[in-house]
């Protein structure tokens, strides 16, 4: 086993180079990482070993957990696209510490605030850590250190690539689906349940040691369509629910009323017109977030007006965009996770509203990807600092609070823009240094505040285009000085030398360090 | 000095920007000062030094005090901590945060006030960003949206935030209570480069002679000078009689608002949205308006998320003369301007009245005519308003005469 030791990485940020004992890279700048070796892959199977009838039922998740061979120290995975209504996750770590397992590792593609019963087998060593975010009580837990192990934050296209890689391997990955065949082929558009995309489920099904797909909406062979192949699912499980359907997908998604939120949302609106961003045939990505839910609407309301339509927008997807896609005011959704029942609609009944996975709109050790070729991406943060590098994990007293989401990965569109207030309470966004470092600034294009709109001085282009626009453009150090001045300049807070978590960047390599919060 | 503890401000789940300070005068031991902050790791020693300060500002040596904040800036948790001493020490001396250089403007009385938004005057949260949607007028507000046990703390709150809070631009107003507790709001107000002070539930002359002679009187004490404007509010079926008495009271009345709620309850009938139950104060007080020569202002609509009838409201105000409407949530600023503003049609109008009737000027002639129609000195007024005010609402270029269509 090597030492650990701290080591200065490219973005100035000192990062560990062993993770739970595994070796890890420091970041060495965007595109400078290149791996050799092959993709990680799992052992050869036969059909010999599944039956011919292609029914893969066993009674219970217990009785398919002890099949798939559930021992101490294994890595388990779930997904989130049942978000705050996931009634797997729990039911797992429960039945391991019925069994009298230990120190497994769990690999969520997210957590939500319904996970935090996972803090009762943390504390009792069912749990070792968490490779996955952590939101609120989770990721306070994790902030205070008192985790036996350090958090692994990923992307969504970082877990793909952590998995494909082999830098996570799973043991057993269980897969929740609203609708399944006993050979495991699910998808997740019809049932109680329907949530829409299992995209974030698709590497586990590809690498994971053994798979377990688990349903409460057992069709007869064949599930279509599969979305998850029945080729990659070693056993199917049948319980009463999966998920609780209002958690999963509100019925309504609402627009922000904020009024502080709506004038951000149009002034980014503005900016993208002015700057010439909204033409024929762009393409855009704005999250399913107060904020970014209006710039939406904005979006269309432009489209509509100068009579533009929109190749593709890639989604989260809600019902103002399947509104713009029934109206022809986009061609395509490109599908990554399904926010609201209009959404799931959709996807069941028009073929130009496409179920996309982290590897098709993520992946950074692919041959391409589809963020790099979106053209306005909208996306949130907690900080940015002078340099526009940003932070979504922490916030600036250093609790660890959020995760990536594909926050990363979409930091390779053309132009991303963050709309942010310029303080949030008393607290302001634009810092000295940003607590944790998620995305370096190089990739940031243009910070849109209540109080003006800085753009990255490296895009001279953009600058050039809204030079003659009545936008109130002003530099980062002019807006953070205008924040400084209402708010009062903020201390740095002492944060503890212990690290409690790492945070990946989108190639496998060690962005930055969460450190102890000292309560 | 032993006593009773003494609180200000607000606390509880929905509370931002806004800290709650309760006080305790003590005979020994000091300062024992607790702060309890949402922000405390970043703000914790900001808050405890500002604290501090103003305690010894009052010469307290001896006190408890605790601070819940959740996120207040300093210009609020001063007013609290202000509130809770001048409940045990009798005193009219202030503790004053800077006025920022950026509020140090000033207004005119025949400046646009197509929308004015109210701000409730003693909620903090409200306050920071209130300015930043681009309101004709921002008013801070004394009278109805603060609780009557709220009163005092509001009008300190108001004070710091006329000085603290930008206002990029905007005219500042401040809705004093009903008198005679509205000559006491004024001693707090004045001298803050308040612009227009709003008189609700205004019946009489004298009234306004009350609010002028305070005003006097503070301005000579604190050897203040510069303009301070008047809006009285009319909202009785008195005050509509007498509203040209008003609108005359004194040079520096510069508009009448109504306010129709409480003019409705007065008149014991119901408001509705269509309005048939005020057209009668609604022309009766543009006509008195325009005979005193000041600005009518419509009562505020209260649906704010009804875009289209506020819309509709607004273009019906124009039409009878009003020239602005007060607004209850930024939303409404945007509608309110552009119904307000003149349309297309008026601009182009305008500009070919206002060109004809130079060249006739030019060449002499006294009577000039636009097609089949007369243009008298009246029509000329009206065009050249609605073209300075395409201008000052970035409709028309300033050079609209050498840019040509």
């Amino acid at each position: 086993m090597s030492e650990n030791s701290l080591v200065t990485n490219a973005v100035g940020r000192t990062v560990p180079t062993l993770i739970n004992n595994v070796p890890s890279v420091p970041f060495k700048g965007v595109g400078k990482h290149r791996p050799t070796g092959r993709k990680h892959s799992i052992v050869i199977p036969s059909c010999a070993d599944y039956p011919e009838d292609g029914n893969k039922l066993v009674p219970s998740l217990k009785e398919a957990l002890i099949r798939a061979g559930l021992k101490d120290g294994m890595t388990i995975s779930t997904h989130h696209h049942f978000r705050n209504g996931d009634l797997i996750a729990n039911q797992i770590f429960a039945i391991a510490a019925e069994l009298g397992v230990k120190g497994l590792v769990w690999a969520p593609s997210a957590s939500f605030p319904c996970h935090e019963p996972i803090i009762g087998h943390l504390e009792s060593g069912v749990v070792h850590h968490i490779e996955g975010s952590m939101n609120g009580a989770l990721g306070r837990y994790c902030s205070e250190g008192k985790m036996a192990g350090l958090g692994v934050l990923r992307s969504h296209g970082g877990r793909y690539q952590a998995i494909q890689d082999g830098e996570l391997h799973i043991d057993i990955a269980v897969i929740a689906a609203p609708a399944a065949d006993a050979f495991g082929n699910a998808n997740g558009l019809y049932g109680e349940t329907a949530c829409g995309s299992l995209g974030f489920a698709l590497a586990d099904s590809e690498y994971a040691d053994r798979v377990i797909v688990v349903t409460d909406n057992l069709q007869p062979f064949p599930c279509i369509p599969w979305q998850i192949q029945g080729n990659n699912v070693d056993y199917t499980v049948v319980v009463d629910k999966v998920g609780i359907p209002e958690k999963i997908v509100s019925g309504t998604t609402q627009v922000t009323r904020s009024p502080d939120r709506l004038f951000l949302a149009e002034m980014t609106a503005r900016f993208c017109e002015e700057a010439g961003l909204i033409r024929e045939g762009f393409s855009f990505q704005a999250g399913a977030g107060g904020t970014s839910l209006s710039i939406g609407i904005y979006f269309a309301e432009l489209l509509k007006k100068n009579g533009l339509r929109s190749r593709f927008a890639r989604g989260g997807s809600n019902k103002y965009l399947v509104e713009m896609l029934e109206q022809g005011l986009t061609e395509y959704i490109l599908d990554g996770q399904t926010f609201d029942l209009e959404g799931v609609r959709s996807l069941r009944e028009n073929p130009n509203h496409v179920v996309t996975s982290p590897f098709t709109s993520y992946n950074y050790h692919g041959k391409g990807n589809f963020a790099s070729m979106i053209d306005v991406v909208i996306l949130g943060a907690t900080e940015v600092d002078l340099d526009f590098n940003a932070n979504v994990v922490t916030h600036s007293d250093g609790y660890l609070l959020h995760g990536i989401g594909g926050w990363q990965n979409c930091l390779a569109a053309k132009c991303v823009i963050l709309p942010l207030p310029l303080f949030r309470g008393r607290v302001p966004v634009i810092r000295d240094a940003v607590t944790t470092i998620c995305g370096p600034g190089e990739m940031i294009d243009v910070i849109v505040t209540e109080r003006g709109i800085a753009i990255n001085p490296q895009r001279q282009d953009l600058l050039d285009a809204v030079k003659h626009s009545s936008l109130p453009v002003k530099s980062i150090g002019e807006l953070k000085e205008e924040a400084d001045r209402i708010c009062g300049k903020p201390a740095q807070p002492v944060l503890g030398d212990e690290i409690v978590a790492a945070v990946k960047w989108v190639d496998g390599t060690v962005i930055d360090a969460v450190r102890k919060v000292i309560a | 000095m032993i006593n009773e503890p003494v609180f200000a401000g607000n606390k509880g789940k929905d509370v931002r920007s806004d800290c709650h300070v309760t006080l305790e005068l003590t005979e020994t031991g000091g300062i024992d000062l607790r702060i309890d902050s949402k922000v405390g790791a970043l703000y914790g020693n900001a808050i405890e030094t500002l604290c501090r300060d103003i305690l010894s500002h009052y010469n307290i040596e001896h006190a408890s005090m605790l601070v819940e904040d959740n996120g207040a800036f300093d210009f609020v948790i001063a007013a609290r901590v202000e509130a809770c001493i001048r409940q045990l020490i009798p005193t009219d001396d202030a503790y004053l945060p800077d006025l920022i250089p950026e509020n140090r403007y000033s207004s005119c009385a025949e400046r646009m006030r197509f929308s004015r938004l109210y701000i409730p005057g003693n909620s903090p949260k409200m306050m920071i960003n209130a300015c930043i949607y681009g309101a004709h007028g921002v008013i801070l507000d004394l009278e109805d949206a603060v609780a009557p046990q709220k009163k005092d703390e509001a009008r300190l709150l108001v004070r710091n935030a006329l000085r603290q809070v930008n206002f990029y631009g905007a005219e500042r107003m401040v809705r004093i209570n009903q008198l005679p507790r509205g000559l006491d709001d004024l001693e707090e107000i004045i001298p803050h480069n308040v612009h227009v002070i709003l008189l609700p539930k205004c019946e009489s002359r004298d009234q306004i002679a009350q609010v002028n002679e305070r005003i006097r009187s503070i301005q000579e004490r604190k050897n203040l000078s510069g303009d301070i404007y008047l809006m009285p509010i009319i909202e009785s079926a008195l005050g509509v009689i007498r509203a040209y008495e008003i609108a005359t009271a004194a040079d520096n009345v510069v508009a009448v608002a109504l306010g129709l709620e409480d003019y409705c309850a007065d008149m014991g009938v119901k408001r509705t949205t269509e309005g048939a139950e005020s057209l009668y104060a609604k022309s009766h007080l543009v006509n008195a308006c325009r005979a005193a020569g000041v600005q009518a202002i419509d009562s505020v609509f209260s649906d704010f998320q009804d875009e289209g009838a506020l819309r509709r409201i607004v273009l019906q105000s124009k039409s009878l003369g009003f020239e602005g409407i007060g607004c209850i949530h930024p939303s409404q600023i945007q509608p309110v301007h552009e119904s307000f503003a003149p349309t297309d049609a008026e601009i182009s109008k305008a500009k070919e009245i206002v060109l004809l009737f130079e060249q006739a000027e030019e060449k002499g002639l006294g009577v000039v005519a636009l097609g089949s129609k007369m243009i008298d000195p009246p029509v000329v007024k009206r065009a050249v308003q609605s073209i300075d005010r395409a201008i000052a609402l970035g409709k028309l270029s300033k050079n609209w005469r050498s840019e040509g269509e």
